[in-house]
């Protein structure tokens, strides 16, 4: 019962945010010089003012700044964020189309940066000065300090151009048509080179605090008892220790989502990987500004799920979470 | 920590910046990363005279690889000397990079102090402010900023710097929600000083430290930010930066990969320097957490 009450203020909190995503997002179109009016004139090769009063009340952007508001919110609700002109589509469509592949990427980095940072900072805080912790080290300021594109580049260089292992772009192949699996393994093998790119930001940030935080909780009084009753290291570490070292390390990575969408975008841009940060960077190419504001607000979305899937994930892990309010 | 009063019979007391100093010398990676950092800014500054070929101009053909014809770097895919670019690039790429971290660093610590000095509806609403610009992709964010709105330098640097705040306004609170508290602010609020002076010149001061060491990483992020806007094409045409030399050349990587790899050091060279040198200042300004 607690539980459905906590989630249900959280879904309720989450559409308030969304919807302060769309407020921003109208004002801002708004805001910006030229409107819808001035794109489809400029298509056409220009148009009069006759014209473009008719096409500003086709559309209704002669009503007040409110109504055209409420008018843009009204239509989310019924997941329509208006019409591409460039693409000749509705936003939603477009923006639909290219979700699942940047999912693809976001979860797996995600995923693959939390296990490789949690498997590197266990094994280094348990020998402070071995090899997993160097690697740690350098890890860290590698992912930190290198642009996230040039790292992709030169992986590219590396395993697409002088080993060519890995295909140079793009999520499939055309040539390749078969059954499920066939097309899977198609997907897996285009997705190495972008998750890996995508994982390395953050694979610095976990395993640092994965580190950090697997050193405190084997200082800990209970992991001293566990020793003491005889558990071998193994079964301290595992057992024991490693649920709640793991836990800070989960919040954390919720806190990426919205910076692991924005590397996203870069690493699409190097890999061609059709997804909303190629559709975000050609609408901008092609100032088709309903597109990148649907795209914004997406991409708010798949933050907030994020960190509601986030929180679920750590009361898993972590009971106590789900006591404190 | 500054908060204590000096001891006035200890003779050899030395003041807590030069102690600062002592501390930071003894980190020599962050030593040696503050003379690479002086170096580039040198070459930032001075380095256009110094070595005076202009980077849009067509010097030789393209595609010369580094050290033939005379140019060290070689020339990139429209034939203009790579060396030349770097050069010019590093003035953007550091110049919006302090601009933007200085615009953020100002909005966090005033949102910040605010929500930190005044709590009750302040807070609540200034921290849901700070939630919400944490949901939004800072990247494409300002994408859409700088796509709606121009891509001059200003509005770049005002693009990158308002979504960039949070941490900073995050760090602010918490350490004037702890300062707050302490028995010196009580004695100057009973004294009757009032709250401007009290929130910037009484709790702001002991509460820099951390905020001096999330400036300089900001430094950092916001070089790494520019760089990713303008390697998508998003920055004024009218100036060489360091990102925008390698969104420039990455069609032709088989042909010339250094041009993408070697301005791509530059930038990893330049933000590696940062963090060493931040991590340098958080030993010496937070002796405490060195322990650790």
């Amino acid at each position: 019962m607690n539980v459905l009450r906590t989630f249900l203020v959280r879904a309720g909190y989450a559409v308030v945010l969304l919807t302060a995503v769309l407020v921003l997002n109208f004002s801002l179109m708004h805001l910006a010089p030229g409107d819808v009016a001035d794109t489809i004139s400029q298509s056409m090769g220009g148009a009069d003012q006759e014209l473009l009063d008719q096409i500003r009340a086709d559309y209704g952007l002669d009503q007040p700044f409110l109504v055209q508001l409420g008018r843009y919110v009204g239509g989310v609700l019924q997941a329509d964020l208006g019409f591409s002109f460039f693409y000749n589509e509705p936003v939603t469509k477009l923006i639909l189309e290219r979700l699942p592949a940047t999912l693809l990427l976001v979860f797996s980095a995600q995923i693959l940066a939390l296990i490789v940072g949690v498997v590197l900072g266990v094994i280094s805080a348990q020998k402070p000065n071995g090899i997993a912790s160097y690697l740690v080290t350098f890890t860290a300021l590698f992912g930190y300090s290198a642009p996230v594109f040039w790292t992709g580049i030169l992986l590219l260089i590396a395993f697409s151009l002088q080993i060519p292992i890995f295909p140079v772009a793009g999520m499939r192949d055309v040539t390749v048509d078969g059954n499920f699996w066939v097309e899977a393994a198609d997907i897996a093998r285009h997705l190495v080179l972008p998750m890996i790119t995508l994982a390395s930001v953050f694979l610095a940030l976990y395993s640092r605090l994965a580190r950090a935080s697997m050193m405190e909780v084997l200082g800990s009084d209970y992991v001293r008892t566990a020793k003491a009753k005889g558990l071998s290291p193994r079964e301290v570490v595992y057992k024991h220790a490693l649920k709640n070292a793991v836990s800070p390390v989960i919040t954390l990575a919720g806190l990426q989502f919205s910076a692991v969408i924005s590397g996203a975008v870069l690493v699409e841009a190097v890999f061609s990987w059709p997804g909303l940060g190629t559709l975000a960077f050609q609408s901008i190419i092609a100032r088709d500004t309903p597109t990148i504001l649907g795209i914004l607000f997406f991409s708010a979305l798949v933050v907030i799920v994020g960190n509601l899937l986030t929180d679920l994930a750590l009361r898993l892990v972590d009971p106590r979470v789900g006591g404190r309010k | 920590m500054t908060d204590i009063t000096p001891d006035k019979q200890t003779p050899r007391a030395e003041s807590p910046l030069r102690e600062a100093w002592g501390m930071f010398l003894r980190n020599h990676a962050a030593v040696a990363a503050l003379v690479v950092l002086v170096l580039i800014c040198f070459t930032a500054v001075l380095g256009p005279w110094l070595y005076p070929t202009d980077p849009f101009e067509m010097v030789w053909a393209p595609f010369s690889p580094p050290g033939d014809n005379g140019f060290l770097l070689g020339t990139d895919y429209l034939g203009r000397d790579l060396l030349a670019m770097i050069i010019n690039g590093a003035r953007v790429s550091l110049l919006i990079g302090l601009a933007a971290a200085l615009v953020s660093i100002f909005i966090g610590v005033t949102v910040g102090a605010l929500a930190g000095f005044y709590r009750g509806w302040v807070e609540e609403v200034l921290m849901r402010i700070t939630e919400f610009f944490q949901v939004l992709p800072t990247l494409l964010f300002s994408m859409v900023l700088v796509a709606l709105f121009g891509a001059s330098l200003p509005m770049i640097t005002f693009a990158i710097g308002v979504v960039s705040w949070t941490a900073v306004a995050r760090i602010t609170r918490a350490e004037f929600l702890r300062i707050r508290e302490l028995e010196f602010v009580m004695a100057s609020r009973a004294s009757g000083v009032p709250n401007a002076k009290l929130m910037f010149g009484v709790i702001l001061p002991n509460a820099l430290p951390p905020i001096i060491v999330q400036s300089a990483l900001m430094v950092g992020s916001a070089i790494l930010f520019e760089a990713g806007l303008s390697f998508l094409g998003l920055t004024d045409p009218n100036v060489v930066s360091w990102g925008q030399i390698i969104g420039s050349n990455r069609q032709y990587i088989l042909d010339a990969s250094y041009t993408v790899t070697l301005p791509g050091l530059a930038i990893f060279i330049t933000v590696l320097a940062i963090s060493l040198v931040g991590d340098g200042l958080n030993d010496a300004l937070n002796p405490k957490l060195r322990q650790r």
